[in-house]
C-alpha cells in the first residue's frame, strides 16, 4: 500500500527537486523516402515525419497532465540525412535541413535531430555534401540538430573528418555570429555515436532501428542532490547506495512514461536513457552533486573520482528499473546548461583540461563549451581528436559541442537562452596543433577493436 | 482507473467533507484515505476509483483545482501508476 510519505516524496521530487522526464524522442526511419529527385525526396520526408509524429506532442502533454510529471521536451530523430539524400541528384543539401525544420514546426516539437553523417572510416558522396551544407543548414534553421560521427573503437579516427569539422564549426560560428554562435550549440561531433540516443543535439535514428520507435530520457540531478544532503560525511559506500536507490526510482518513472507513450502512440518502445541531465536552474545541477560529496568547487582535485562514482551508481540503480536501457546513459556535464558548472568555470577552477579528464568516466564529452572567437579551426580539430581518442580507446561514446564565439574572449559570458543556459568563455591552450591536424589520414583502430 | 488525490493547505473545518462531496458529485468512489498534519499543514491523500466517472481527466483536474483555490487548498489528482512505479516493486 502506498503511504502518505511515498506520495508526498514523489510530489516533492517533482515540485521542489526538478524531477522530470527530459525528453520523449520519436525515432523515425526515412530510408523509404529516397528519391533521385531532391524535391520529391523532401516532400516524402516532410509527409512521413508529420504523419508519424502527428500526435507526439499532444500525447506527451496528456501524459504530463494525467500523471503529474513534467515532460520537458518532445523531439524527433531521423535517419542520418546523408544516407537518405545520397541518392538525390543535387549538390545542395540545405533544402533537406529546411524540410526537417518545417516538419518539426508543424509537429510542434522542440528539436529534430538527424542532419547527420557517419564518416568514421571515410566519406560517401552524401556525407561530403552533407558536411559541406552544415554551416548554412545551422544558420538557416531553428530546430534542426546536426551530428557527425568521426571515429569509433572498431574503425579508428578519420582525421580528415576531424580536420573538416574544425573548419565547419568555425564557419557555423561565423554564420550565426549574431546569436553568439548559437548554430554550434546544435552541432555535435561524436566518436562511437549511438543509434538510439534521445538527447539533442546528437540524436539520430540508426539504420538498425525499427521504422519508428519511442526513446525516453529521464533526468533528476536535483533529486540525487537532495538525497545526498541527507548523508553528509558518510562513507562512499553509503553515497553510492543512496544514488543507486534514487536512480532506480527516477528510472522506474521513465520506464512507465515510455511504456505509456509507446502504447498511446502505437509505436514500439525502444530504450530508456539512464541519464542525469542538468538544467541551468538552481537545484538541478550535476556539479552541485559532486560538490555535495565534499569538493569545494567542481573541477578541483577529486572531481573525476566523484563523477566516476556518480556515473556508475546511476547506471547500477537505473538498469534494474528499465526493460531496455540504451542511448548515452550516464551523467551529462554540459557547462552552459549546469548552474554549478557555470559557476565553477567562472571561478577558473573548472578548465577544459579537467573537463576532458571527466569525460573519461561520464556519459559523453566536452559539451556546451564556449571558447574565444580567435580559436583556430586546427585547435578545435585537435580538441575533437583528443576527445575521440578517449572514446575510441575506452569503447565509450565521446562528443564535442564547442562554440568559438566571434568577438568574445576569456572573461566574457555568452547567453544561449532557455535550457542552453549561459556559457563563460573558457581558455584554450595557445600553442598550435596545426601540423598535427594537417597530416590527415586515419588513426588506426586500437587493439581493443579486435574482439572476435 | 485508479488515481491519487492529494490535498494540502491550512487546516479548517470541512476539508474532507467538501472534497468527498465534490468527488461524489462526479461518481468517484473513495477507496482509501490517509491524513495528517504535516509542518502545520493539513495533508491528505486519497486513493480513488474513476471507473464510474464520465468526466474527462483534464476537466476533473480543473474542477478539483478550482474547488481548492476557493478555500486556500492545493488539490491535485494524478494517475496512481506513477506512484506505484516509484515506490512498489
Amino acid at each position: 500500500m502506498l503511504s502518505l510519505n511515498n506520495i508526498f516524496d514523489t510530489i516533492d521530487m517533482i515540485d521542489k527537486q526538478h524531477l522530470d522526464i527530459r525528453t520523449i524522442t520519436m525515432g523515425i526511419s526515412l530510408l523509404d523516402c529516397v528519391s533521385e529527385d531532391p524535391g520529391r525526396c523532401c516532400e516524402k520526408i516532410y509527409d512521413k515525419i508529420c504523419r508519424r509524429a502527428e500526435k507526439l506532442v499532444k500525447t506527451g502533454e496528456d501524459i504530463e497532465s494525467e500523471f503529474g510529471i513534467p515532460i520537458v521536451n518532445k523531439r524527433i530523430s531521423v535517419t542520418p540525412i546523408a544516407l537518405v539524400a545520397g541518392s538525390c541528384e543535387t549538390g545542395d543539401y540545405v533544402p533537406f535541413a529546411l524540410t526537417l525544420d518545417r516538419a518539426a514546426k508543424t509537429c510542434g516539437v522542440n528539436f529534430i535531430g538527424g542532419y547527420s553523417a557517419l564518416v568514421h572510416k571515410g566519406f560517401a558522396k552524401g556525407d561530403e555534401l552533407l558536411l559541406r551544407a552544415i554551416p548554412q543548414a545551422m544558420a538557416q534553421t531553428e530546430l534542426v540538430c546536426s551530428s557527425v560521427n568521426i571515429g569509433s573503437t572498431r574503425a579508428g579516427i578519420n582525421m580528415d573528418a576531424v580536420a573538416k569539422m574544425g573548419r565547419i564549426i568555425k564557419e557555423t560560428a561565423h554564420l550565426t555570429r549574431d546569436t553568439d554562435g548559437l548554430g554550434c550549440a546544435k552541432l555535435v561531433v561524436f566518436c562511437n555515436a549511438v543509434e538510439d540516443n534521445p538527447f539533442m543535439a546528437g540524436a539520430f535514428h540508426g539504420v538498425g532501428e525499427a521504422d519508428s520507435v519511442i526513446n525516453v530520457g529521464v533526468s533528476g540531478p536535483g533529486v540525487v542532490y537532495h538525497a545526498l544532503q541527507k548523508c553528509k560525511g558518510a562513507p562512499f559506500d553509503v553515497v553510492a547506495e543512496t544514488i543507486k536507490k534514487t536512480a532506480f526510482q527516477i528510472t522506474r518513472m521513465g520506464q512507465m512514461v515510455a511504456a505509456e507513450a509507446s502504447h498511446r502512440l502505437d509505436v514500439p518502445f525502444g530504450i530508456v536513457d539512464l541519464s542525469l541531465a542538468p538544467t541551468p536552474a538552481v537545484g538541478d545541477s550535476v556539479a552541485r552533486i559532486l560538490e555535495e560529496m565534499g569538493l569545494e568547487t567542481c573541477g578541483t582535485h577529486g572531481t573525476t573520482a566523484a563523477l566516476a562514482l556518480l556515473n556508475d551508481a546511476v547506471k547500477k540503480g537505473g538498469i534494474m528499473a528499465s526493460g531496455h536501457v540504451g542511448g548515452l546513459s550516464g551523467a551529462f556535464i554540459p557547462v552552459s546548461e549546469d548552474e554549478g558548472m557555470i559557476a565553477a568555470a567562472e571561478s577558473g577552477t573548472l578548465t577544459i583540461d579537467k573537463l576532458e579528464a571527466m569525460t573519461c568516466v561520464c556519459s559523453v564529452g566536452l559539451d556546451m563549451i564556449a571558447v574565444p572567437g580567435d580559436t583556430s579551426a586546427e585547435t578545435i580539430s585537435a580538441i575533437i581528436a583528443d576527445e575521440a581518442a578517449i572514446g575510441m580507446v575506452n569503447g565509450k561514446t565521446t562528443a564535442v559541442r564547442i562554440i568559438p564565439v566571434e568577438g568574445k574572449d576569456v572573461g566574457d559570458v555568452v547567453e544561449m537562452g532557455g535550457l542552453l543556459g549561459s556559457a563563460p568563455v573558457m581558455p584554450v591552450h595557445r600553442a598550435q596543433s596545426a601540423g598535427f591536424i594537417a597530416r590527415g589520414g586515419r588513426i588506426p583502430a586500437p587493439l581493443q577493436s579486435l574482439k572476435n | 482507473m485508479k488515481a491519487i488525490v492529494t490535498v494540502v493547505g491550512k487546516d479548517q473545518v470541512g476539508i474532507i467533507a467538501g472534497v468527498c462531496n465534490t468527488l461524489a458529485d462526479h461518481g468517484i468512489n473513495v477507496l482509501d484515505i490517509s491524513q495528517t498534519i504535516m509542518e502545520g499543514y493539513f495533508t491528505m491523500m486519497m486513493v480513488v476509483d474513476l471507473a464510474l466517472c464520465d468526466e474527462p481527466f483534464a476537466s476533473l483536474q480543473s474542477v478539483l483545482k478550482t474547488y481548492g483555490e476557493g478555500r486556500g487548498l492545493s488539490i491535485r489528482i494524478q494517475r496512481e501508476d506513477i506512484f506505484d512505479a516509484m515506490h512498489k516493486l
